[in-house]
């Protein structure tokens, strides 16, 4: 194994005297395994703390408007919630599955697992968009640009907007607005205006989380679907693993976040 | 193994929804986390291996863990203090806010056929009334 690193130029023959997933710079298959796993392990912590500085802003909001906070989760669709969170879960067990396919050489199978994380993951994403464009269609969005410009009778598309606040039409879209008219009624002008800030702000927060969540969702769609297209290859077996081990990890970190997400956001009594 | 952690995450999800859709006494968020952190630790020790892993993953991905503590719990103990600022801030300006007036109701009349209601044409944007309130 000393000598590979002499004959590294062409692939002849004596090129290959050490395992054939081993790299040059390593001297063990145990030592690559390792490695890769530390660095792993060291970008899922960067991956919390990523997370982290949203989960401080939603904290930050909730704890001095928790009433308001209580009110806004209404608008999320709790059943559409908990799917995905079974979703997530279902896609996680076939992520570990797979580890174990792979561990064991069991290609067959392994491809199988991957193939069903990914169909979650696409479920996950498809349940998302009905979510997404529910809350589009209502104007259950972040509030905007105080300062855009609007032509003449023109709105924002959110119910929220500090200066030009979007009014659905009657019967069209219009449930979620007849319940926050119904909530904000009997204010005072500055709690009204407090309020629909506030709610401004939650919705802002729900879907830069989501949205960030979505977006690690996608990024694993496309791991999976390198995974398994080296899986298709069998190349996958008991010395060689650690892609669909490191891939797996990342996976279960995205359903980690989901995990919080989903009590925080739509769990709120 | 694999299999019953998956049981096991199942059945939490299902108590968490439970929970959360009940009144419990101002615990709800204490309850909705400790069970979140059941469930994450599930994931954690088992799906990730960390029980059978180096010690030093578990060490590095708790410590990331713990520093998000840090982080929350330093923010939250100083934002009370500028709620009042903020408050006022919006009562400032709530005199040129449309949100000073109750909302509006919605906008009479037929907009498109509601026969096809949950199209996704951007009704949104081609309000033509004046239904915003611009006082």
């Amino acid at each position: 194994m000393t000598t590979a690193s002499a004959d590294g130029h062409g692939h002849g023959d004596g090129h290959h005297d050490h395992p054939k997933h081993l790299a040059h710079h390593f001297d063990t298959l145990e030592q690559q395994f390792e490695s890769s796993k530390l660095g792993m392990w060291s970008f899922l912590l960067t991956e919390v703390l990523f997370f982290s500085g949203l989960f401080v802003v939603y904290a930050t909001l909730r704890a001095n408007n928790p009433e308001i906070f209580s009110f806004a989760s209404n608008f999320l669709n709790t059943s559409l919630g908990a799917i995905n969170t079974v979703v997530l879960l279902i896609s996680s067990f076939t992520a570990a599955m797979a580890v174990r396919n792979a561990q064991l050489g069991e290609t067959s199978k392994l491809k199988m697992n991957l193939i069903i994380t990914l169909l979650c993951a696409f479920g996950f994403m498809g349940i998302k968009y009905m979510e997404y464009s529910h809350k589009y269609h209502s104007g259950l969005l972040f509030p905007g640009k105080a300062n855009a410009e609007f032509a003449e009778g023109e709105t924002s598309a959110s119910l929220f907007h500090p200066t030009h606040p979007m009014v659905p039409h009657a019967g069209h879209h219009d449930a979620d607005y007849l319940m926050l008219k119904e909530y904000t009624d009997h204010m005072s002008p500055a709690e009204r205006v407090h309020t629909m800030e506030t709610l401004g702000r939650f919705f802002g927060i729900y879907f830069f989380l989501t949205g960030l969540h979505g977006v690690h969702v996608i990024i694993g769609i496309i791991v999976i679907t390198w995974l398994l297209k080296r899986a298709s290859t069998g190349e996958f077996g008991p010395d060689n693993f650690t892609a669909i081990d490191l891939g797996a990890l990342y996976w279960h970190l995205v359903d980690l976040v989901w995990i919080f997400l989903f009590p925080l956001l739509y769990l709120i009594a | 193994m694999l299999a019953g952690v998956l049981g096991a995450l199942l059945f939490l999800t299902v108590v968490t929804v439970i929970t959360g859709s009940t009144y419990l006494w101002g615990m709800d968020l204490a309850i909705a986390m400790v069970i979140a952190t059941i469930k994450a630790t599930l994931v954690a020790t088992i799906f990730m291996h960390l029980r059978w892993d180096k010690s030093f993953h578990a060490f590095a991905f708790i410590g990331s863990v713990l520093f998000v503590g840090v982080f929350l719990a330093y923010t939250l103990t100083d934002t009370g203090q500028y709620q009042n600022d903020i408050r006022k801030y919006s009562a400032d300006r709530a005199a040129s806010s449309p949100f000073a007036q109750p909302l509006p109701a919605p906008i009479a009349g037929h907009h498109g056929d509601h026969a096809e209601d949950g199209h996704s044409d951007d009704e949104n944007h081609d309000h033509d009334g004046d239904g915003h309130a611009d006082h």
